[in-house]
């Protein structure tokens, strides 16, 4: 009998070790918490990378890897977490590469303990989308007309400065009805990157950043939330992805770019855009594009590694690995772009991109020759 | 067996426990031996089973006091940079590094209180026909199954109907008014609430009024009394206490409802000037721009909005016992 209740005394208190484990491991899965056990558990499984971050790359990345899967054999667990949170996995070394719709800032950079490598992999744009029924023309806007409306300047349809950019169309005596980003996201980063380039007064009002203090408008949650005020309020204006803005028929805006054309926001703009002089970290915004056909609002999404890629308890192979699937994905891999509306990079960017890949070490070597 | 030969028995039984032999090995001391057996095992299940129903209370308080804990510990670096002005500041910057949750600690009161006020006279009367005029029959059924599903649909249904159907509802409504007619906004969001939480009080008071004494009503009817003086002067004060603990519940369901009142309220951290204008609540900033919060200041201004939530649920809850104790002791 005395066996029996010391059973049941151990089973109580393995339950307690058992819930006490649960929270310190919910602990470590925190921001800052230290995750080694993850990478081990991670690592031990050689043929499989992990990648997370940006929600943008995610469809592209899905094809992408299960094409590379069908050649190679190798399996990619991408986990669309958002930029900010894959940065903070990669960070934690958690992940075998992030990636991010904007280059990491100075606070993220102080917090990694290694140099980190920024990849581009592909191009996105930003599209102004409008509610206005009457309106069959294209809508043209210039940046500081934009920036106008979306300080709050500018707030009805049929405004002096509208009509003369958009000579011949009727605009309705409507009210402007502005709908930004909710959640924050690298949408929200590259459009306020854009304004913030084009107008004084937004960069010192407002700024840039996945997340801003607008100061007119209505919020919605992902582009599909920003759409869908767009689609039912008379009158809107709002941002969207390109991607998503040509997969749901939406009415979009030319907007004038630097060279004083009104572009319409197309693939093979965007990919003109990316044709522009890039520095050799990659670290560089499309936005406000010196090139003269390209689509002014759009940005090149990262995949972001160490450059040091002996760390932890990773091998030769792992590294190897890594880095030949991102070879892959800025030459090969780019074919699958169009289909889903990506904008493929452009050959400024690959060279660029395969100069930064060679960069990468391994215990002080190169990994790719 | 009488009661002398047992207290033998057990002496003998005892003396065998201490390791005095005993020479008497009868049928009946077997016997005893067995029944002491089963209940040294009733005793020891007794006493595991309360230990069990302790160790589960405890892990309760430990997980509450455990979310309180990090939550305080994660909103350390923003409480020192942003001290307690964070409660009252008007802007939410994160470009800047500037947060004041004032916009979004008004949001999560105003609309939560404006869903309360719209849903009471909805939850009172179905409480009231279900709990005293119509407790059986089809259609009560019927509507008491209903008024539980209200319950059981997950809250981004509510959120979709609300953008598809309410908000040009609401819209129509803004434009007769001559308001700007955005649809989204305060009014919009306290009505998905409404819906929302009807049910926590409209079943807790069915219940309450049901449980009502009949000789009560019975005595009231007997001197004359109608239907509406019963329930005017014998079901409600009976049942306030109840009635208003449903209330509290369907409060606090309303103060952490994200998703529905996220894809409602038009999420602008400008100050709602009235019912019909947007605004944000605490618990969809926290849903919004948690994944997407990149420096250390930011995010631990979002974990703090999370304790603030967490406090102001702890002290709306702790008003409401003290209201309910003092309406049971009159």
């Amino acid at each position: 009998m005395k066996k029996k209740s010391l059973n049941f005394r151990a089973l109580l208190s393995a339950g307690a070790l058992f819930l006490a484990i649960g929270f310190s491991a919910c602990n470590g899965g925190g921001t800052s918490g230290e995750s080694k056990s993850d990478s081990t558990k991670s690592a031990s499984d050689d043929n499989a990378l992990i990648g997370a971050g940006s929600s943008f790359d995610n469809p592209l990345f899905s094809k992408m890897f299960s094409e590379y899967n069908k050649l190679n054999g190798l399996k990619v667990n991408y986990q669309s977490v958002g930029s900010g949170a894959g940065i903070s996995q990669l960070t934690n070394k958690t992940v075998d590469f992030g990636a991010s719709d904007a280059p990491m800032n100075g606070k993220q950079d102080s917090a990694v303990s290694a140099p980190v490598l920024h990849i581009p992999v592909t191009a996105g744009a930003v599209v102004l989308s409008y509610n206005l029924a009457e309106v069959k023309d294209t809508l043209k806007l210039t940046p500081s007309v934009l920036a106008d409306i979306f300080l709050g300047k500018i707030t009805k349809w049929n405004d002096a400065k509208i009509a003369a950019i958009n000579k011949g169309v009727k605009l309705p005596d409507v009210a402007i009805l502005i709908a930004h980003r909710s959640d924050g996201s690298g949408t929200s980063n590259i459009f306020t990157t854009y304004l913030s380039k084009v107008s004084e007064e937004w960069s010192s009002k407002v700024g840039k950043g996945s997340s801003v203090n607008w100061p007119v408008g209505l919020g919605g949650k992902g582009n599909e939330g920003v759409a869908g005020l767009i689609k039912q309020t008379p009158g809107a204006i709002g941002y969207i992805e390109l991607a998503y803005a040509i997969q749901n028929n939406m009415a979009y805006a030319q907007i004038q770019n630097k060279a004083g054309r009104f572009i319409t926001p197309s693939i093979a703009s965007v990919t003109a855009a990316a044709n522009i002089t890039i520095p050799a970290d990659s670290k560089v915004s499309l936005t406000n594009t010196d090139a003269a056909d390209g689509y002014p609002i759009s940005g090149f999404s990262w995949v972001l590694i160490y450059k040091e890629q002996k760390y932890g308890d990773r091998n030769q192979d792992r590294a190897t690995k890594l880095l030949k699937l991102l070879s892959w994905v800025i030459h090969d891999g780019q074919q699958f772009s169009g289909a889903l509306n990506y904008a493929p990079l452009s050959p400024a960017a690959v060279t660029t991109g395969d100069a930064i890949l060679k960069s990468a070490t391994f215990d002080g070597k190169p990994i790719l020759q | 067996m009488d009661t002398s030969s047992m207290d033998k028995d057990l002496i003998t039984l005892s003396n065998a426990s201490l390791g005095v032999i005993s020479p008497v090995k009868t049928a009946d001391s077997l016997k005893i031996r067995q029944r002491l057996r089963r209940s040294y095992r009733q005793i020891k299940t007794e006493n595991v089973f309360r230990r069990v129903l302790v160790l589960m209370g405890w892990v309760m308080v430990v997980l509450v006091l455990g979310i309180l804990f990090t939550l305080v510990l994660e909103s350390v670096p923003s409480i020192r940079a942003l001290g307690a002005g964070y409660l009252w500041g008007k802007t939410w910057d994160p470009v800047q590094d500037v947060y004041g949750a004032y916009p979004f600690l008004l949001g999560t009161l105003l609309t939560s209180f404006l869903a309360l006020i719209i849903s009471i006279p909805f939850s009172i009367a179905v409480a009231i026909f279900l709990g005293e005029y119509y407790p059986e029959g089809w259609l009560p059924n019927l509507l008491k199954n209903t008024v539980e599903l209200i319950a059981a649909v997950p809250s981004v249904i509510y959120g979709f109907w609300g953008l598809a159907v309410l908000v040009p509802i609401v819209r129509g409504w803004e434009t007769k008014l001559g308001v700007q007619p955005v649809g989204v906004g305060i009014l919009s969001s306290s009505l998905i609430l409404a819906v929302m939480i009807i049910p926590y009080a409209a079943s807790l008071g069915r219940s309450m009024i049901q449980m009502v004494p009949s000789p009560l009503k019975e005595a009231a009817y007997s001197l004359g009394a109608t239907r509406w003086e019963v329930i005017r002067s014998v079901i409600i004060p009976y049942t306030k206490s109840g009635l208003f603990a449903g209330i509290l519940l369907s409060l606090g369901r309303a103060l952490g409802e994200t998703m529905a009142v996220t894809m409602v309220i038009g999420n602008t951290s400008i100050i709602p000037k009235n019912i019909f204008s947007p605004g944000n609540t605490m618990a969809s900033v926290i849903a919004n721009e948690f994944t997407e919060a990149d420096k250390p200041v930011y995010l631990s201004a979002l974990i703090e909005l999370g304790l603030v939530l967490f406090l102001v649920t702890v002290v709306i809850n702790m008003i409401g016992k003290r209201v309910i104790s003092r309406f049971t002791n009159e």
